[in-house]
This record gives structure tokens, C-alpha cells and sequence, in this order.
């Protein structure tokens, strides 16, 4: 049996449970922990220059493998600067365990130095979290931590350790358990097989079905089985923001996303659907617009690991827990190939419908002879990556435009703040990326106003030597704000505008980078060329973007699905 | 429409404020909360009164059973069940009529006199929330109440069903 410190431990049960990179930034508690990193070449420490981002790292490293990142940040400011990015993971299920330092345990609760009850402060955006006692609870907090934050439905967990418990002074024995069971704790994966028989019967009736697939279907690696019952049935396929790659963006089935801003035919065919098989996707505001409208005419067959997810905002009418993997497989399983072709036949009509929505064209924008439209900066982008690329957003118009331009034809290649909406996420999940992928593609969406919000990180970039590609579409304005108010507001524009922008191309070379600015149509293809044959640095392309463009397809307020603004004169 | 949900959890550091944390996160109303360690000390039963149409309290079970400390969740109210509540009663006794009236009462809801003195008379009674609320009443039109004190329903379901890790 090893001896070893509270922080060697730390660092040990980090080793067995296999984590390779810890995004983080040191301070007084966790010097213990910073020195026994210092001492291993196993775990490689990430040193951030803001502990939020440190989280959006983990986050992008977590949304880019599947496996958990980890973030380590010291008591107080430290613990309480990761809040914005612990919700961010919470609120789209991604898996993150925050190891945040605590002022010694005699000190707690008395206003200490740099004390924050970090348990209590994070409780309501956690999976879980521990306050670990005793140094010898180290290794089992750790283990759990790890099994909790990436099973079941995935999500955060913060472990919070006391400075007296890692002090460097006394050993303690170090076992890692060799298996986690917790008796509370047990996330059914396998569907109900009456429910399942159900779901397949309601399938084979249907006329008009309509694959409905969000993240959870990512979560579940299920994306091959996703396109195989999808091919089988030849049923259209709709993805949420979350969810897309799961399905092949480029595949004829495929309708594109749903939602506030999905595409015509998206929301066409679920409200008009008779049957939709939701796969791993939760009825979000955000998709169902007026839930009292919502999709009248379809029986919900609801696949969701999470029973809480189920029937919370739409009624399903077969609900089946468990993991969409599993599910799937158990649905695979029970459809009997001889019936398909019968089946397949009675969808020609359902088509038909489906191909007259498409011809609407609804991502259609007229590109002037100078001015550069956002859309057309993603389809250049889609162009020059091949549509291979690492997609890291943050969050506004620039999110949507590269959710609806560029098809994501595989999983966890799109990385953005679905359910929280986290401006400055994008360049820090960007960074967790390149991290996860040294090799590939790592590109970063932006904004003017998003970029601006963890901005110090291109600091870390250079550090790192992370080759990422910033897109930033400059409108000077905030605008998915601005474009509210031109709908809702009649253009009062209220402190959406900022005029004091500062000249990026110098400040990216300020921090060691490339800059290129792009002003008209003309530079676009010929910049983007450039900043592509760059491999070994960071490139931050300024791109002047129109600032009156707005996103469309839009839902209506308060109306079904498919109702929806389709430009700024047009609707349905 | 009240509801009775019965929890059996850890007996762990923050597992009660994470269950609190989920009604006051969600909007959920607790109208009271009775807890304590069963015969396994690892263990923790909790008893939630609550109100909300069918969706809220489908949601509220969900929420809760998803926590990691939570082991089971049952809606009690929705089967047979026995309930009962205690209060502790702290009522002014001033002269000999009053005295023997709160004495009188006390033998009819079964209540029983804990404490004497000069002034006042302390009673325990148990039973369910209606004759507490009764009890209280009967007090407030012989004399005046001082203080009261109510520990919350606990619950128990008839016959075979039964809350088990």
C-alpha cells in the first residue's frame, strides 16, 4: 500500500482514473496540489489566464472526446470564477469535475481569506459535488466524482477540498477503488421492453414520422444507429442546436435543425408529423415555441436517459427511459426487414410534402456586390475547412448562422452553449479542442461583442502554441440584441452598439498572433485561403460583416412550430 | 391538491439541502418537511408536504429521485397511507375555569399536559394535520395560546408497501 499526502493523492487518483489534461489556475489552497503536479509529467496542467474559461476548456476538451475535463482552481474568487461554466456544462449534460481548494477545515465558516462555500455556491448548477473531509475519503471522492460527472445523464461535479486534508506533511495509504457502486445512485439504460414494442408499433403506423434527435444522442455515441434506423425507416430527420452531427448534415434525409431559428422544413415536418421519435432531446422552449400548439396531430415517442426530462414541458405519449444507444439497438432489433419496403411505400406523399417546404429555399440571402453577409463568411468557412473542422461558437447571431451554414456531417464536431448561452465560450472550448486534437481543425465563430468575453485567453493560446482559427464577425453591434430590437423594439437600439471596438488585428499581433482584416467580398475567399495555409499559429480574421442582417427563419412568438418570420417582409 | 411525498435518502453532509435546493430552484411550494436517521443510521427519511396539480408533483418526484444521495421517492398521498403530525403547546392558564376547560379539552383530543406552572400549561398532541389544526382552534377559544410548535407530517404506507433501500 502506497503512503502519500492528501495532494499527492490527488494527483495519483487523477493518473488511475486517466485524465490527461487539467485546465486550471493555482492560488493558496492549492499550492499542495500545484506541487505535487509539478512533480509528474502524467497529467498535463493547462494554465489559464481566467479560472471561467479554465471550465469552458474542460468543457470543449469534454464536448470534443466524450471523456471528462477537468478543471482545478483555487478557493474563493478561483472556485467562484468557474460558476458561469460549471452552469454551462450542467444545462447541456457535459461532463466536468472541478477540483476547487478550500481554506482549512477549522477555518470554515468563519469568513476566512478566500473562502467561498463552494458546495453551497455551485449546488443549484451541479450533478453532484463532495466536501471531502479526510484525506484518506481522497481517492473514493475522486473515483466517484469521475463515475457520477459521465454517467447516466452527464454533468458536472464539484470536489471540494479543504487546504489542511492536501497538506504535503502527513501520508496517509492510498487505495483507488477498483469499482464505484453507490446504492442511490443507478441510471437505467436499458428501455422498458413493453414501452419499446410500443414505440416500434407506433413507427410502423406512422405516415408521416419524424426523427427528432438532440444531444443526448451524441452523449450515447449513437449516431451510427441514429442514421441506420433512420435509413431504414426513411423517415426525415430533424436535429435540435445540441444535436447536430448526430445525423449527417448532408445527408438527403436530413431536413436541418429545428427550432427558434431551424429551417422551414424542419418545423414543417414536425408539425405536421404523426409520430416523433425524440432522441435524446428535451422540448426546450427554444424548439417547441407555444407548447399549447405544439405538434397536434403526432404521437411523442420520448427516448431520454433522464425520466425527469420526460413529460416535463410536452406530454409523451411513449416514453421510454434509458440510454438512446440501447434504446435503439432494442428498436433495431424488434423491426423485421420484410415489413420496411411496405413501410418505406406509404412515405411518398410525406415526401412529396416534405420536398415542396425545401423548395422554399429558406436559408436563401442575397449577397450584394460588397458588403459581406455572416451567412456567406460560414459557407466560405465550410468551403475552406472541407467540412471537416472543430466548430467552437459562442453565442448570438454568429452561433446561429454557423448552425444553419455549415452541415455537420459527424458528432462533437460542433461545440456551442446550447441550453445556457454563454457568451465568451467559444475561444476557450475552441482551446479545449485543439487540446483533445492537436491535430486537427480547431476553429472558433465569434462575434465582436462574444470574443470580448474571455479575450485574455489568446494569452494561453500563445503559451500553448494552439494553432486555433478565430472567425469573428464584426458588426460592431450586438446582434442578436439588435436584431430584438429592430423586431420588438422598433429599432431603439439600446445599448446593443459599441463604439469604441478595438482594432483586433493589432491586438491578436499585441498577443503574439496572426491578424487579417476583411472588409468587402472581394478579400473573403483569397483571406480565408490564408488564414487556412497558416498551420503552426493562431490566426484572428476580422471580418466586417453586415450589420443589419438578421437570422432568419424565426418563430413567431406565442405561435406553433411553423410559425415563422422568413425574412423582414416575409412569413408563413 | 396536498400531497405527501415520502423520501428515503443518504444520511449525508448537504443531501437536505439539495432536496430543499430542488423545490426552491424549481418554484415548487413546501408547506412542511419532517426528517430524521431511520434504524440504518446511513439513512435518512424525509417527508415533504406539498400542492401542485398532477404535472407538478410528477416533476417534483422526478427531480427529487434524480438527486445522487436519493435512494426512493413515493407520492404517499396517492395510496392508503397513515400520517401523523406532533405539537408542542404552550397555552395561558389563569385561574381555575380556564384550567379546567384546557384540561377537558386536552382528555378529548387526547392530548397530554408535559408541563405545569403558574401561568400556563404545555401539551403535547399527535395526529394528523386537521386535528392539530382543531386542537389549536379548541386552545384559541378557552384561553390564549402562547407558543406552538409542529414537527411536520411523517408518513408511513398501510399494509405491504413499503419504502426500502
Amino acid at each position: 500500500m502506497k503512503m502519500m499526502s492528501g495532494a499527492a493523492m490527488v494527483v495519483e487518483a487523477l493518473k488511475d482514473v486517466g485524465v490527461t489534461h487539467v485546465f486550471g489556475y493555482p492560488g493558496g489552497a492549492v499550492l499542495d496540489i500545484y506541487d505535487a503536479l509539478f512533480a509528474q509529467d502524467d497529467v498535463k496542467h493547462v494554465l489559464v489566464r481566467h479560472e471561467q474559461a479554465a471550465a469552458h476548456m474542460a468543457d470543449g476538451y469534454a464536448r470534443s472526446t466524450g471523456k471528462t475535463g477537468t478543471v482545478l482552481v483555487t478557493s474563493g474568487p478561483g472556485a467562484t470564477n468557474t460558476l458561469t461554466g460549471i452552469a454551462t456544462a450542467y444545462m447541456d449534460s457535459i461532463p466536468m469535475v472541478v477540483l476547487s481548494g478550500q481554506v482549512p477545515s477549522n477555518l470554515i465558516g468563519e469568513d476566512a481569506f478566500q473562502e467561498t462555500d463552494m458546495v453551497g455556491c455551485s449546488r443549484p448548477v451541479v450533478k453532484h459535488s463532495f466536501l471531502v473531509k479526510r484525506a484518506e475519503d481522497i481517492p473514493d471522492a475522486i473515483a466517484k466524482a469521475y463515475y457520477i460527472a459521465n454517467t447516466g445523464r452527464p454533468g458536472p461535479v464539484v470536489v471540494d477540498l479543504p487546504k489542511d486534508i492536501v497538506n504535503v506533511m502527513e501520508e496517509h495509504p492510498y487505495v483507488f477503488p477498483t469499482d464505484v457502486s453507490m446504492r442511490s445512485y443507478n441510471p437505467t439504460v436499458r428501455g422498458h421492453m413493453k414501452q419499446v414494442k410500443k414505440a416500434v408499433a407506433s413507427l410502423k403506423q406512422a405516415e408521416r414520422p419524424v426523427l427528432y434527435v438532440g444531444g443526448g444522442a451524441i452523449t450515447a455515441e449513437a449516431s451510427g444507429l441514429v442514421t441506420q434506423l433512420a435509413e431504414l425507416l426513411k423517415a426525415p430527420v430533424t436535429c435540435t442546436l445540441m444535436g447536430l452531427g448526430a445525423f449527417p448534415g448532408t445527408h438527403e434525409q436530413f431536413v436541418g435543425m429545428l427550432g427558434m431559428h431551424g429551417t422551414l422544413e424542419a418545423n414543417k415536418t414536425m408539425h405536421n408529423s404523426d409520430c416523433i421519435l425524440a432522441l435524446g432531446a428535451r422540448f426546450d422552449d427554444r424548439v417547441t415555441n407555444n407548447v399549447e400548439k405544439f405538434c397536434p396531430h403526432a404521437d411523442i415517442i420520448h427516448v431520454d436517459i433522464d425520466p425527469a426530462s420526460i413529460s416535463k414541458t410536452v406530454n409523451a405519449h411513449i416514453p421510454v427511459v434509458g440510454s438512446v444507444e440501447t434504446v435503439l439497438e432494442q428498436i433495431l432489433n424488434l423491426l423485421t426487414p420484410e415489413e420496411l419496403p411496405e413501410q418505406q411505400a406509404k412515405l411518398a406523399d410525406w415526401w412529396e410534402q416534405i420536398t415542396q417546404w425545401r423548395s422554399r429555399k429558406c436559408l436563401n440571402f442575397e449577397q450584394g456586390e460588397s458588403v459581406i453577409k455572416p451567412q456567406k463568411v460560414i459557407e466560405s468557412l465550410y468551403k475552406h475547412t472541407n467540412g471537416e473542422a472543430y466548430v467552437s461558437s459562442d453565442v448570438g447571431q454568429h452561433q446561429m448562422f454557423a448552425a444553419l451554414y455549415y452541415p455537420y456531417d459527424k458528432p462533437r464536431r460542433w461545440i456551442n452553449s446550447g441550453g445556457l448561452g454563454t457568451m465568451g465560450f467559444g475561444l476557450p472550448a475552441a482551446m479545449g479542442v485543439q487540446f483533445a486534437h492537436p491535430d486537427a481543425t480547431s476553429v472558433v465563430v465569434t462575434g465582436d461583442g462574444s470574443i470580448q468575453m474571455n479575450i485574455q485567453e489568446l494569452s494561453t493560446c500563445l503559451q500553448y502554441n494552439l494553432p486555433i482559427k478565430i472567425i469573428s464577425l464584426n458588426n460592431r453591434a450586438l446582434g442578436m440584441v439588435r436584431q430584438w430590437q429592430d423586431m420588438i423594439y422598433k429599432g431603439r437600439h439600446s445599448h446593443s452598439y459599441m463604439d469604441s471596438m478595438p482594432d483586433f488585428v493589432k491586438l491578436a499581433e499585441a498577443y503574439g498572433h496572426v491578424g487579417i482584416k476583411v472588409d468587402s467580398l472581394s478579400e473573403l475567399d483569397a483571406a480565408m485561403e490564408k488564414c487556412f495555409s497558416i498551420t503552426d499559429r493562431l490566426v484572428f480574421m476580422d471580418i466586417a460583416v453586415d450589420q443589419n442582417e438578421h437570422v432568419y427563419p424565426m418563430q413567431i412568438k406565442y405561435g406553433a412550430m411553423d410559425d415563422m418570420r422568413l425574412s423582414k417582409t416575409e412569413r408563413t | 391538491m396536498k400531497r405527501i411525498i415520502s423520501v428515503l435518502m443518504e444520511n449525508a453532509p448537504g443531501a437536505l439541502s439539495r432536496i430543499v435546493g430542488v423545490f426552491s430552484q424549481r418554484g415548487y411550494n413546501v408547506d412542511s418537511l419532517c426528517v430524521a436517521p431511520t434504524e440504518d443510521p446511513s439513512l435518512s427519511r424525509l417527508t415533504i408536504i406539498t400542492h401542485g396539480d398532477n404535472k407538478v408533483i410528477e416533476q417534483i418526484t422526478k427531480q427529487v429521485n434524480k438527486l445522487v444521495d436519493v435512494l426512493k421517492v413515493i407520492d404517499l398521498s396517492e395510496n392508503a397511507h397513515i400520517e401523523r403530525e406532533m405539537m408542542l403547546i404552550k397555552v395561558a392558564t389563569r385561574n381555575e375555569a380556564i384550567r379546567a376547560e384546557v384540561k377537558r379539552n386536552a382528555d378529548i383530543f387526547r392530548a397530554n399536559i408535559l408541563d405545569v406552572s403558574l401561568n400556563n400549561y404545555t401539551m403535547e398532541v399527535t395526529g394528523t394535520t386537521d386535528k392539530l389544526d382543531a386542537f389549536a382552534t379548541t386552545m384559541a377559544q378557552c384561553t390564549e395560546i402562547i407558543e406552538s410548535s409542529r414537527t411536520g407530517v411523517c408518513g408511513l404506507a398501510r399494509g405491504e408497501r413499503a419504502l426500502r433501500p
